[in-house]
């Protein structure tokens, strides 16, 4: 009644308006920010922990939007600072790059793994930093510079263990389209960067935002509840899904108890029993082409929903050929080039700050814990973390000589692994029955944890094995 | 004790002699060790595991240790120590957290003694104690120290640091019960190894992790840790709390250090990523490395001293796969290469040379400066072995005064102060301009104010001379008299013909009345104002008083209509120079740009061209009026040579008071060059408010991105005086409002004002009235606050 009479016309009018004239209202499509994990269990989160509260205030503040990965990682507020910190670092703050080829090496990276969401993202962005829109009609759009980015993209994101100095010099060496070692580093780091976000946001079933492609309908809602991507990945029936999960959740009860019980014995008959030096090395090696042979998602083409495959050359190229031909993967020991010793210096190094900032966030998603196993506390959960962190890096050739891989089979039954294996290599076909189909006692929070914890691990290795091509240069 | 006697008196029993040689290794190494008499070293690796003698001319191969069909990886050391009382005894660090311990004295060809298998991750360090013949140590990824004796199968303690991975471990070489561990975070703890359940003591001593430390050899109390901070620190630790006492700053992570036998402040470094130098300092000039070794390819990962009573033969290790014997004499001399000389401006003017006294000596005018010793404080008491010292450099320090340049740059700073840059229409812009100038007797600058005025306003404006018309000859018909004329001479290079010799170059515009200007290339204040001094500089013999300006000026209006065509034809091609003795320029010079000077002296001796534009004074009269465009050429030129004198603030002013009249017509880069010259210089000045304006107003992007950098200012909280981590006002931890006015106690949002004395402060208004009546602190706390 404090309206005034003149804009309270105005109001009616436009309301009017809006029915005469037909304006289309956009409505949510999906529900929540995740296709996987109920929308009310994560809103729940922010509301109880005035920590996660406080750092969505920041990030809106930051950026003038709260995504949907920030929602989700909201479970884990320590890291999803930490997480915040980095990423702003990398795309706002001073670094060699200038603004836009920021996001556009976010695009490019994103589109290796056909994350539409991440790219429609950064599309924005990219255009709201005064990038030209010429560029995001494809690669052969974007200056020279870029393009040449494309072979080291393609490297990283699918066979990161055949990069060598050839590729770094290519890049380091082209004239005037050359890049400087400064601007490398911080392109390497934004690749990895979104190679293993893009991992992330399948992984969770991130769904876009109401106002980015894909995240709305036009449509009435009465007359579909299924979201494209639903139907793409073959999830139509959600509330079966739902329903299902529930069920089987009484067969499997017990699981979790299984999983504490190897750990105990693990942990006791190590001291005893020792494996000799060429045992170990075998089951490394076993694991290794194991995990080379862990069947990705049935081979299903996932449909993406927006042309993103533009922003990349050489759309076939991907993990899946090469696991086919049983090539193999040289052995990378961590021992002669780790993040901590050298990583961290060749990275601090050409560009400030970030070998810091990326080691915070290393150490964060490894030491992560709440001392809990779904239902159980105070529960070491070491071991388990430090076997996903392993095995992914394992999946890589990366080796940690002080490590028995025989506790891999023991702690990862196949479905986690099938998971793993989908999600770091081929990410865009994880799909929702492969989230619930692995630890179905544990909690949503604690499948996040995992996720994060394989998107660490994934972008660690990527980045030891450009990091260690770039140092080959260097010498 | 006996045994503490024999290492003590090792040295005299054999003498050590070589020279800088190496040989290669199969394999990349990860650390070496020389064994007591210094006759053979160790290197270990990954996949090498080798003795190798040392001999006068060459490293001989002297024993494979790495045996069996298939080597397990208790042979990937990470880590080798030697024992340094029995030479049989080797111990060994795996990267798969094995322990494993060699004795040459065995018959088999496998030599392997004791494997201990208790680290559950990669051992990263072994050492064995400096004295005691069983006792070895080990530090491991997991964490844990265990101590074994050798006797035995089993540790005989383990000692957890409680926090991530031991990187070092050293055994005090003085105390018997003490070591030092180096850990991840950052940390260092010493033990008592007596007492596994807690450490002694706990330091941190470098950001990240310490990769290394080392015990001074003689003196009790000093440890040596390095980082990947990129830092060398030496630590006191004989008082209660361990005291940083030297910190050398290296160029890349610190991998080892070792101090140097004999040298009390010498140790040296070698760093585990992108620098494969090793260097040696000395400690107390941490600037600059006492010597350099720059033999290896890759990364050095081990290197160790000879002989520990022996200063001169450093053995290293590397990934380049190589094993070096260098020699101290054969080591470079980075001090040597060093620029001895220094040189600074002072904050008025006055500039300080520092160079060799044996450079300067000469000069007998020199007055010792006051204030102490010219030399450097003498480092070395000891007498002078020169190979072992810094080289002694005494330098001369000359201070050169001046007296005159604290008031030069005046003019500089109220010129920025007074000058208008936007905000009102073009040419009272102008005039405004070239009226400060003119009132800071820059006649020169103001004139040029006034010209682009004419050059750029619409005719229709011109008709209302602007303050800074000086008309001795009333109002002049400005558009006729100053139509192509002044533009060759603004252009060209002057020469005096009448002698045939060439004159300093100049900028010579002329603008219609009476002002012949020129620029002072040495920048004096230009005090004098367009009589004989400038005169002197343009015209030499044909000198021209005023009268003679004037009567130009008449000839002018004479031939009122007068027009050089070709003039047009000529673009500027050069950048006008002061290089008087270039003949092949001048006549280049004179190609390009025509005189066209009413002057009867200089038309008397006119090159062939000249009479050219002698032709051309009869052309008809066209449209008195030139488009702005024609003149972006000549401005050009100008705004270079300003900028090239020094005085980039018009430069930059009339670049911004321009606008698009201008800018297209000057290359980014140097814009951004000129703006960020005269940005740098504001802020040298204070001028922070024109500094500001001046970046608003630039058209670069490089320039105006400018504002956007820093912009945050980081606060405690007053309370609990952590940081405020979120907004500016209410803190995070202690839920308070931390900025709260003093005055009106209200939380402070916006511009805050605070005392540095007190810390009180409030609203920037309420303080401000509350200090007109009181100078005492507002808080009530006493304190006479100052704000400024």
């Amino acid at each position: 009644s404090f309206i005034p009479p003149a804009l309270r016309g105005a109001e009616g009018q436009k309301r009017s308006r809006q029915s005469d004239f037909g304006v289309r209202i956009p409505r949510p499509l999906g529900n929540g920010p995740s296709r996987f994990i109920p929308e009310k269990e994560i809103l729940q989160v922010s509301k109880v922990d005035p920590r996660t509260q406080s750092i969505f205030e920041d990030a809106f503040a930051a950026l003038g939007r709260l995504d949907n990965i920030s929602l989700v990682m909201g479970f884990h507020p320590q890291y999803l600072e930490s997480f915040l910190r980095t990423q702003h670092y990398l795309l706002q703050m001073d670094g060699p790059l200038s603004l836009h080829y920021r996001h556009y090496i976010g695009i490019m990276a994103a589109a290796r793994h056909q994350c539409s969401y991440l790219v429609n993202l950064h599309v924005n962005d990219f255009l709201q930093v005064g990038g030209d829109s010429k560029w995001l009609n494809g690669l052969d759009g974007a200056p020279q510079k870029l393009q040449a980015l494309g072979e080291l993209n393609k490297i990283l994101a699918h066979r990161p263990w055949l990069l060598t100095k050839a590729h770094i010099e290519h890049l380091l060496k082209a004239e005037e389209h050359s890049w400087s070692l400064a601007e490398l580093i911080h392109a390497v780091v934004l690749l990895t960067h979104y190679h293993s976000l893009a991992s992330f946001t399948f992984g969770c079933g991130i769904t876009p935002e109401i106002h980015s492609d894909g995240g709305h309908t036009f449509r009435p809602p009465s007359l579909s509840q299924y979201c494209v991507c639903d139907i793409a990945n073959g999830n139509g029936h959600g509330h079966l899904e739902e329903r299902r999960g529930n069920h089987q959740v009484s067969e499997v009860s017990g699981e979790v108890e299984v999983l504490m019980e190897r750990m105990k014995q693990l942990q006791e008959c190590r001291d005893e029993e020792e494996a000799s030096q060429e045992e170990m090395a075998t089951r490394f090696e076993r694991e290794k082409t194991e995990s080379m042979l862990v069947a990705t998602a049935e081979d299903e083409e996932c449909v993406p929903s927006r042309d993103v495959s533009r922003h990349f050359e050489d759309p076939s190229y991907g993990y899946k050929d090469f696991s086919r031909r049983g090539e193999h993967v040289p052995t990378f020991r961590v021992q002669d080039y780790s993040w901590e010793d050298h990583g961290y210096s060749l990275v601090n190094r050409l560009y400030p700050d970030v070998g810091q900032l990326l080691d915070e966030k290393f150490q964060m998603a490894y030491n992560l814990t709440y001392n809990t196993m779904a239902m159980h506390k105070d529960v070491d959960t070491t071991m388990l973390r430090r076997a996903i962190w392993n095995y992914i890096h394992c999946m890589f050739g990366i080796r940690y000589d002080d490590y028995d891989y025989g506790e891999i089979n023991q702690l990862l039954d196949r479905s986690f692994k099938v998971y793993i294996k989908t999600m770091v290599c081929s990410p865009e076909k994880t799909t929702k029955r492969m989230y619930e189909s692995f630890w179905r006692q544990f909690q949503h929070s604690e499948k996040v944890h995992v996720n994060l914890l394989l998107m660490e691990a994934r972008m660690q290795a990527e980045l030891l094995y450009a990091l260690r091509a770039i140092t080959r240069y260097m010498t | 004790m006996e045994k503490m006697s024999r290492v003590t008196t090792a040295l005299g029993s054999s003498t050590i002699s070589g020279r800088t040689m190496f040989c290669h290794l199969d394999a990349p190494a990860n650390a070496i060790s020389v064994c007591r008499d210094a006759t053979q070293v160790v290197v270990a690796g990954r996949n090498i595991f080798k003795i190798y003698g040392l001999e006068e001319e060459q490293f001989v191969e002297k024993l494979n240790l790495r045996v069996g069909r298939k080597p397990s990886l208790n042979f990937s050391c990470a880590d080798v120590m030697w024992h340094q009382m029995e030479e049989n005894l080797l111990a060994t660090a795996a990267t798969n957290g094995a322990v494993v311990t060699w004795n040459l004295g065995k018959p088999s060809r496998n030599k392997q003694d004791q494997l201990f298998t208790e680290h559950k991750r990669t051992v990263n360090k072994v050492c064995f104690h400096p004295t005691e013949v069983y006792m070895l140590l080990s530090g491991s990824q997991d964490g844990y120290m265990k101590c074994f004796d050798l006797r035995k199968k089993e540790s005989v303690s383990t000692f957890s640091g409680q926090s991530e991975s031991v990187r070092d471990v050293q055994f005090s070489m003085k105390d018997y019960f003490t070591f030092a561990a180096s850990f991840e975070n950052g940390n260092v703890q010493l033990w008592d190894i007596r007492r596994p359940d807690r450490y002694e003591r706990m330091f941190t001593a470098h950001t990240g992790p310490v990769f290394c430390c080392d015990w001074h050899p003689d003196d009790r109390g000093w440890l040596a840790t390095g980082g990947r901070d990129k830092m060398v620190k030496v630590w006191d630790m004989t008082t209660n709390r361990a005291k940083e006492i030297y910190c050398v700053q290296t160029i890349a992570s610190v991998a080892r250090v070792k101090w140097r036998p004999e040298r009390k402040w010498h140790l040296a470094t070698c760093s585990m990523m992108v620098d494969h130098n090793i260097y040696v300092w000395d400690i107390r000039r941490p600037f600059i490395p006492f010597a350099t070794f720059e033999e290896h390819k890759d990364v050095t990962t081990g290197i160790v001293w000879r002989h520990q009573h022996d200063p001169y033969f450093l053995l290293s290790g590397s990934k380049d796969s190589t094993l070096y014997q260098h020699m101290f004499k054969d080591a470079s001399r980075p001090v040597d290469r060093a620029n001895p000389e220094g040189l600074c401006f002072g904050l008025f003017g006055d500039l300080a040379f520092a160079a060799k006294e044996s450079l300067i000596s000469g000069d007998a005018n020199r007055k010792p400066y006051p204030g102490g010793d010219r030399r450097y404080p003498i480092f070395f008491f000891k007498k002078p072995d020169l190979t072992e010292q810094f080289a002694h450099v005494s330098s001369a320090l000359s201070v050169f005064e001046s007296s005159l340049e604290s008031k030069r740059m005046d003019w500089f700073v109220k010129t920025a102060r007074l000058y208008l840059l936007s905000g009102k229409p073009f040419a009272e812009l102008c005039d405004h301009n070239a009226k400060v100038a003119k009132e800071l007797n820059r006649p020169q600058v103001s004139t040029t104010w006034t010209m682009l005025r004419i050059m750029f306003s619409d005719p229709a404006n011109l008709s209302t001379p602007g303050p800074n018309h000086i008309g001795k000859l009333g109002t002049l018909p400005l558009m006729n008299s100053f139509s192509m004329k002044e533009m060759g001479m603004g252009t060209e290079s002057r020469l005096d013909r009448s002698k045939g010799e060439s004159r300093q170059d100049n900028i010579h515009l002329d603008l219609g009345n009476s002002l012949i200007n020129n620029i002072c290339p040495n920048a004096e204040n230009e005090e004098t104002e367009g009589s004989e001094g400038q005169a002197e500089y343009m015209f030499g013999d044909a000198e021209l008083d005023d009268d003679d300006l004037y009567s130009m000026e008449h000839d002018n209006q004479a031939e009122e209509q007068e027009y050089t065509l070709p003039q047009e034809a000529f673009p500027l091609r050069h950048e006008i120079m002061d290089n008087p003795l270039a003949p092949e320029h001048l006549q280049q010079d004179k190609a390009d740009s025509p005189q066209a000077s009413g002057n009867e002296a200089e038309v008397m001796c006119l090159t062939p061209i000249e009479s050219f534009s002698l032709i051309s004074i009869s052309q008809p009269l066209f449209s008195p009026h030139l488009p702005a465009p024609f003149f972006c050429p000549v401005v050009r030129e100008m705004l270079s040579h300003y900028a090239e004198q020094g005085d980039v603030q018009m430069a930059v002013s009339v670049l911004i008071v321009l606008g698009d009249r201008i800018r297209k017509e000057i290359d980014d880069l140097t814009q951004e060059h000129w703006y960020m010259s005269y940005i740098d210089l504001l802020q040298r000045f204070e001028l922070w408010n024109v500094s500001n304006e001046v970046i608003k107003l630039s058209t670069c992007s490089a320039i105006t991105c400018l504002n956007q950098t820093s912009t945050t200012l980081h606060v405690n909280c007053s309370n609990c005086k952590r940081p405020m981590s979120n907004r500016g006002w209410i803190c995070d931890r202690c839920h308070q409002c931390a900025s709260v006015c003093a005055v009106c106690h209200h939380v402070v949002k916006g511009l805050f004002v605070w005392c540095q004395g007190c810390s009180h402060g409030g609203h920037l208004e309420h303080v401000k009235n509350w200090l007109k009546s009181s100078s005492h602190c507002p808080a009530g706390c006493g304190h006479l606050c100052e704000y400024t």
